[in-house]
């Protein structure tokens, strides 16, 4: 039993602004009889509506992508208040609420390091480099649970291929925004800043690793990375670095933040894999939410085997965690 | 106060505020803020209160002893806080089994063996219960007051077990935990030192007894 209620829409019929202004709390009442197995029944719709956590425009022109999965989409409710976005405090509910004054115009992306034509893309040119497209993709987060996001924007080997990266670029990095004064729960995070990623150059111009503007065809909310981040389905999320305002082409393997808080815990790839545990937990399955039981089988890399397995021909996963 | 403390209304009031948490966690239920991982939501919130409990439990012979404060009634009330420490740790043993594991005992057991910070959190939790059951005044005269007064010190492993197993779940912000540990380290602190001046303070074995009588009671 599945505690919960998504919308009875396909995603592609909504109108986002329209659903959300008058979409209802959801609310999640629940026996707790027994104290065990507790039996819970109870998403009731209360009588206020809830109020929107963001503010986000329509982006035009957006055509469907491949690659997306027909699963039912997560409601943006969830997508919009519950994140993990240290910067703006380690609660889930924090970024909603502490991200809000996050000022993103104006905003460019340097993208640089071993290319040939190094350059400042403005947001503008970002938004226009390529047809923007719609993705929708399960994103599996490290700590075990699960949601299906509408992405908007293009593979990430779009604007690579702008910059003509040179034969020495082996690896891109990736760096997040960081401003101690609009971020001031920063201290609190526990990780180094400014949050920094990496990948394998192959796994960055792989068709699936997206450059990301949006999300429900709008554009993103700031707790969700607002205004370009990256979207890598067949990793965890934390792989997926948002607010992005460099991309740098590299030689060699590039730190990444969580690597650096706890290397023993989380590796360079972090592949999205039921069959190594974090040290702390399984990753056996994952709750879907909005939802009560952790009962959704994991799949490797995240149910994107058939796009991404050859990248790692050969490797073995559980030491290239 | 002691008059306030031993009022006959006194046990039904602490009675109440102790399950006013848990209504607050429900209650939110009803308003949104259990939020889109509910079970997470829920494991954190029992477990923050099985902390604060087990830390006001502790915090009772201190105060006590603290003779202006003229609270030596508030022994009154040890053993039901004691028993809403056990109570939130329950909640919290049951969400984790009933939702996180979804009544899967084997991997529960996997866990136990397997993840140091579940197997710190289930010895507190486990060194807790015979502490509810021998929590009577009948089991004290069957156990006698000594050997009670040893098996109810468990609830200093507890404590630090919670503490422990808290610090080592969070990912990076540590923050909380570290308060906790504060907090139990003075605790318990009190304890190992109030242990050494009484022991300072008691004859030693053969000299002739001092008159005053002894302040070692139940810690």
């Amino acid at each position: 039993m599945l505690l919960k209620r998504s919308p009875d829409l396909k995603y592609s019929d909504i109108t986002p602004r329209d659903i959300y202004l008058n979409r209802r709390k959801f609310l999640y009442g629940m026996g707790l009889a027994g104290g065990v197995a507790l039996a819970g029944k109870g998403i009731a719709n209360l009588a206020f509506p809830s109020t929107r956590a963001y503010a986000s425009t329509t982006l035009p022109g957006i055509v469907k992508g491949q690659f997306s999965t027909d699963e039912k989409v997560t409601d943006p409710h969830v997508v919009t208040t519950y994140n993990n976005y240290y910067e703006f405090g380690t609660d889930k509910g924090d970024p909603a609420k502490n991200a809000q004054k996050f000022v993103t115009t104006p905003w460019s992306v340097s993208v640089e390091g071993e290319v040939a034509k190094p350059r400042k893309f403005t947001m503008d040119e970002i938004l226009k480099l390529a047809p923007l497209e719609e993705r929708i993709y399960r994103h599996r987060c490290v700590e075990g649970w699960s949601i299906v996001v509408p992405w908007v924007g293009y593979s990430f080997s779009t604007i690579a291929k702008l910059v003509e990266p040179n034969s020495n670029a082996r690896y891109v990095a990736f760096e997040t925004y960081f401003d101690k004064k609009q971020m001031p729960l920063w201290g609190r995070a526990g990780i180094e800043l400014p949050y920094v990623e990496g990948l394998r150059l192959d796994e960055a111009m792989h068709p699936l690793a997206l450059l990301c503007v949006g999300m429900y065809g709008e554009t993103l909310p700031n707790q969700d990375g607002a205004p370009v981040r990256m979207v890598l389905p067949w990793k965890y999320g934390f792989k997926s670095a948002k607010s992005l305002v460099k991309i740098k082409f590299v030689k060699d393997q590039p730190p990444t933040t969580w690597n650096i808080t706890n290397a023993h815990e989380y590796g360079f790839y972090s592949n999205v894999n039921p069959k190594v545990d974090h040290p702390r937990w399984s990753q056996a399955k994952e709750v879907r939410l909005p939802g009560f039981f952790k009962n959704t089988p994991t799949q490797m890399f995240n149910g994107y085997s058939d796009q991404v397995a050859s990248l790692y021909n050969g490797m073995d996963l559980k030491k290239n965690y | 106060m002691n008059r306030i403390l031993t009022s006959k209304w006194a046990k039904a009031v602490v009675f109440v505020l102790c399950l006013v948490p848990l209504g607050i966690i429900v209650w939110e239920g009803f308003t949104g803020g259990w939020g889109a991982n509910p079970t997470q939501f829920l494991e954190h919130a029992t477990g923050d209160w099985i902390l604060r409990f087990l830390a006001i439990t502790l915090a009772v012979t201190p105060l006590r002893k603290i003779k202006i404060l003229g609270l030596t009634q508030l022994i009154r009330f040890r053993r039901m806080l004691g028993l809403f420490a056990f109570f939130y740790a329950f909640l919290h043993f049951s969400l984790y089994l009933g939702l996180d594991r979804v009544l899967d005992f084997g991997s529960v057991w996997a866990d136990v063996v397997k993840r140091p910070y579940i197997t710190v959190g289930f010895t507190g939790f486990v060194l807790m219960i015979p502490l509810a059951i021998t929590s009577t005044a009948g089991m004290v005269r069957r156990m006698g007051y000594r050997r009670w007064q040893m098996l109810h010190r468990a609830i200093y492993v507890s404590a630090v077990a919670g503490v422990i197993h808290f610090y080592w779940l969070v990912k990076s912000d540590v923050h909380l935990p570290v308060i906790y540990a504060g907090i139990m380290a003075v605790l318990l602190g009190w304890r190992v030192l109030a242990w050494f001046s009484d022991r300072g303070r008691k004859p030693a074995r053969g000299a002739p007894a001092r008159k005053e009588p002894s302040t070692v009671t139940a810690s």
